[in-house]
């Protein structure tokens, strides 16, 4: 098995590329009260959840469309840069 | 025995509307909850010898509210807020086939105490997708009593009807446990005691999104799907709208036959008949552009849309969702308008209805064929192309430019930089139901008639009547209009007017040009002292060929590319924004875009002549 320095393996969810799978991690606040983060936690966004990129949107790549649990759901890159992720070796 | 109130709740996408109409069918009122464009769905059924009475709160994903839908739903289910209505119990409706995301939500609910009930809606679409769900050993699970429901088939809710004619009331509260776990984790423990699912997604699901969200194909069958039903609503409404227009000018007729000339057949005929026309020729665009949004949405491609298109409306600050509605302001800002509700953030859905009115509709288009036809001469342009084409293509591309210039400007503007969520669910797709349309269709109508009507017929019987009183003196020579309060008003205003070029003849027209752009060409004719009656439009075109300049004539053009001259329009905005505040903005700031560029188009066309 190959590998994989700590700091290459945990991004966030924005960089996952079409097609590939990565547990989360944890979703990262920005500012005080973030109603985003909130809510990415509330639709399944949590420790250990399994998460595929399914597609990428045309006109440059975002929002991109991605599958946690048994449910898709379409991220603004903003948005999906607050979930951090580990990439799956 | 005592009657029953129950509310429903649920995840976007759990078919709780749908359950919502199976339960009440035709039993049931729209209204909006007080303050809010939230829309309040209240229905009735009974069981065998008890009255229902059912509430469909907004979909929601949780309790902690993120738009004014998700608020209410909060308010109601923790009873923070008084709304006329107190539920003896939350029936919180899961789809049986999206169970990781909707049961966390059923916790979040238990968590509050109250009498719960959970319907497992979809068993059908469970069952095609051979998901094996243990609905014994969910309920021991989620301490919560489950009642499994199909609300697209006639007797899928039978088992729920059950279930509650056996209650008594009040129901008893659910018992709470302390140890609070989090929330995922016990979703996960139940889903892998209670359901065994083959598959994380549908095969079907898969295979579709493949060639509907592909790069290249997703585009372009968005593009067909666009081209389809634009057209439809062009092309389809026309002999609908004619015969509504022929109808109401046939009944006019009739009781002009019937009464005699005066005040009471003049506001019949011009206040009355002319609102009833203009409410009801706007129906045909209303209900075929909703027939699509409301097919879109349940099939689950609206959604799916957005995700396409919202790069490119994000980078102007709008929203993917903000196309569908804008689109169809091309053939009317009304429909558009009332389409707005699919947008969840109220940020992007105002920013939306306050950019629609600048779309080109369909009405902009009488006033710019006369123009056009009496002012740019019908020459080709470098051998191909025909001028006159070039200026009306000119005038759709000002428009274009305008609804991104003034989102973008708006977007610059606001205060609140905070992210704008896009968090959209797709959802399986599904076959849209007859009855679920039937009903959403007549839905719109009702307040379209109701709300908007009423305001346009009587502004529009406020319009006859400032262009009718006072009559004219005995042996007055000059047109009835000019001795009017709407002739006063012209006069008083021309000076206002003469920077742009307008003559006083052109102010006078836009008085009772403000019921819906295309009345300005009879106004024209009006003032212009022509017959209201007969094929005119040629003889006024000379007329304005030999009266105006041409840079007076451009200047008019460029006003009706951006001015609100369609009191119906304003009507719509302060329906869909509940707020005269922004209905106020929305009218100063088209009037001054229509103002400040008419006023740069004329100096320039006179400065070059």
């Amino acid at each position: 098995m190959r590998i994989i320095p700590i700091w290459k393996r945990i991004v966030d969810l924005s960089q996952l590329a079409k097609g590939s799978s990565a547990q989360v991690l944890s979703v990262q606040s920005r500012g005080a009260d973030d109603a985003i983060a909130q809510r990415l936690l509330d639709l399944g966004f949590v420790l250990g959840e399994r998460v595929k990129c399914i597609s990428l949107a045309p006109f440059g790549g975002d929002p991109i469309l991605v599958q946690i649990g048994f449910t898709r759901f379409a991220l603004r890159k903003v948005e999906a840069a607050r979930v951090q992720i580990e990439a799956q070796a | 025995m005592r009657p029953l109130s129950i509310a429903l709740v649920g995840n976007p996408n759990c078919g709780k509307t749908a359950l919502f109409n199976l339960l009440t069918g035709s039993r049931q009122k729209v209204a909006n909850y007080a303050g809010v464009t939230v829309e309040r769905k209240e229905g009735q059924f009974s069981l065998a010898d008890r009255q229902v009475s059912v509430l469909d709160l907004p979909g929601a994903y949780s309790l902690s509210a993120t738009s004014p839908d998700e608020l209410i739903t909060r308010n109601i289910c923790m009873d923070t807020h008084d709304y006329g209505f107190h539920p003896d119990v939350l029936v919180c409706v899961v789809d049986a086939t999206n169970l990781r995301l909707h049961l966390r939500f059923v916790l979040e609910l238990k968590a509050l105490g109250k009498p719960l009930l959970v319907a497992l809606n979809m068993m059908d679409a469970a069952k095609k997708r051979g998901i094996d769900i243990d609905v014994e050993k969910l309920q021991q699970s989620l301490g919560v009593p489950v009642v499994p429901t199909i609300a697209v088939a006639s007797h899928g809710a039978d088992a729920l009807k059950k279930y509650l004619a056996e209650q008594t009331v009040p129901l008893p509260a659910i018992e709470l446990h302390q140890n609070s776990t989090d929330s995922h984790l016990q979703v996960r423990h139940i889903l892998q005691s209670a359901v065994s699912m083959p598959s994380d997604t549908a095969v079907f699901d898969d295979r579709l999104d493949r060639l509907l969200l592909h790069p290249v194909f997703g585009p372009v069958v968005l593009g067909l799907v666009l081209f389809f039903m634009f057209q439809a609503v062009y092309a389809w409404a026309a002999p609908f709208q004619d015969s509504i227009s022929a109808s109401v000018q046939w009944l006019s007729g009739m009781v002009g036959q019937l009464l005699p000339e005066g005040i009471v057949l003049s506001m019949l005929q011009n206040g009355i008949f002319a609102g009833l026309g203009t409410v009801l020729e706007f129906l045909p665009q209303i209900l075929i552009l909703f027939a699509f949004i409301l097919a879109l949405e349940e099939t689950g491609y609206l959604p799916r849309a957005a995700f396409l298109l919202d790069r490119v409306m994000f980078a102007s600050g709008l929203t993917g969702r903000s196309f569908i509605p804008l689109l169809s302001s091309y053939a009317c800002a009304i429909p558009g308008i009332m389409a707005t509700r699919s947008i969840q953030d109220p940020r992007d859905r105002l920013a939306t209805i306050m950019v629609a009115p600048l779309t080109t509709c369909s009405a902009r288009l009488p006033v710019y064929t006369l123009l056009i036809g009496a002012f740019i001469p019908e020459q080709k342009v470098l051998g191909l192309f025909n001028m006159q084409g070039l200026v009306l293509f000119g005038l759709y591309l000002f428009g274009i430019v305008s609804v991104f210039g003034v989102a973008w400007v708006m977007k610059k503007f606001n205060r609140q930089k905070s992210d704008h969520a896009l968090l959209l669910e797709l959802p399986s797709y599904r076959l849209p139901n007859l009855r679920d349309l039937a009903i959403g269709l007549w839905d719109r109508t009702r307040i379209f008639l109701r709300r908007v009507g009423g305001i346009i017929l009587t502004l529009t019987i406020l319009l006859w009547f400032l262009s009718s009183f006072p009559g004219p003196p005995d042996g007055a020579l000059l047109p009835a209009i000019e001795y009017s309060f709407a002739g006063r008003i012209g006069h008083f205003l021309a000076p206002l007017f003469a920077p742009i070029g307008f003559n006083w003849q052109i102010v006078l027209a836009l008085i009772p040009g403000m019921a819906a752009r295309e009345v300005a060409v009879s106004g024209l004719a009006t003032v212009y002292a022509l017959s209201a009656q007969g094929d005119n439009v040629a003889q006024l075109s000379d007329i304005l060929a030999s009266q105006w300049t041409l840079a007076t004539a451009l200047s008019v053009l460029t006003w009706y590319v951006f001015a609100p001259q369609c009191i119906s329009t304003i009507a719509t905005i302060k329906r869909e924004t509940n707020s005269w505040k922004y209905t106020s903005y929305a009218v100063i700031y088209l009037f001054g875009l229509a103002y400040l560029f008419a006023f740069l188009v004329y100096q320039c066309a006179v400065w070059l002549a």
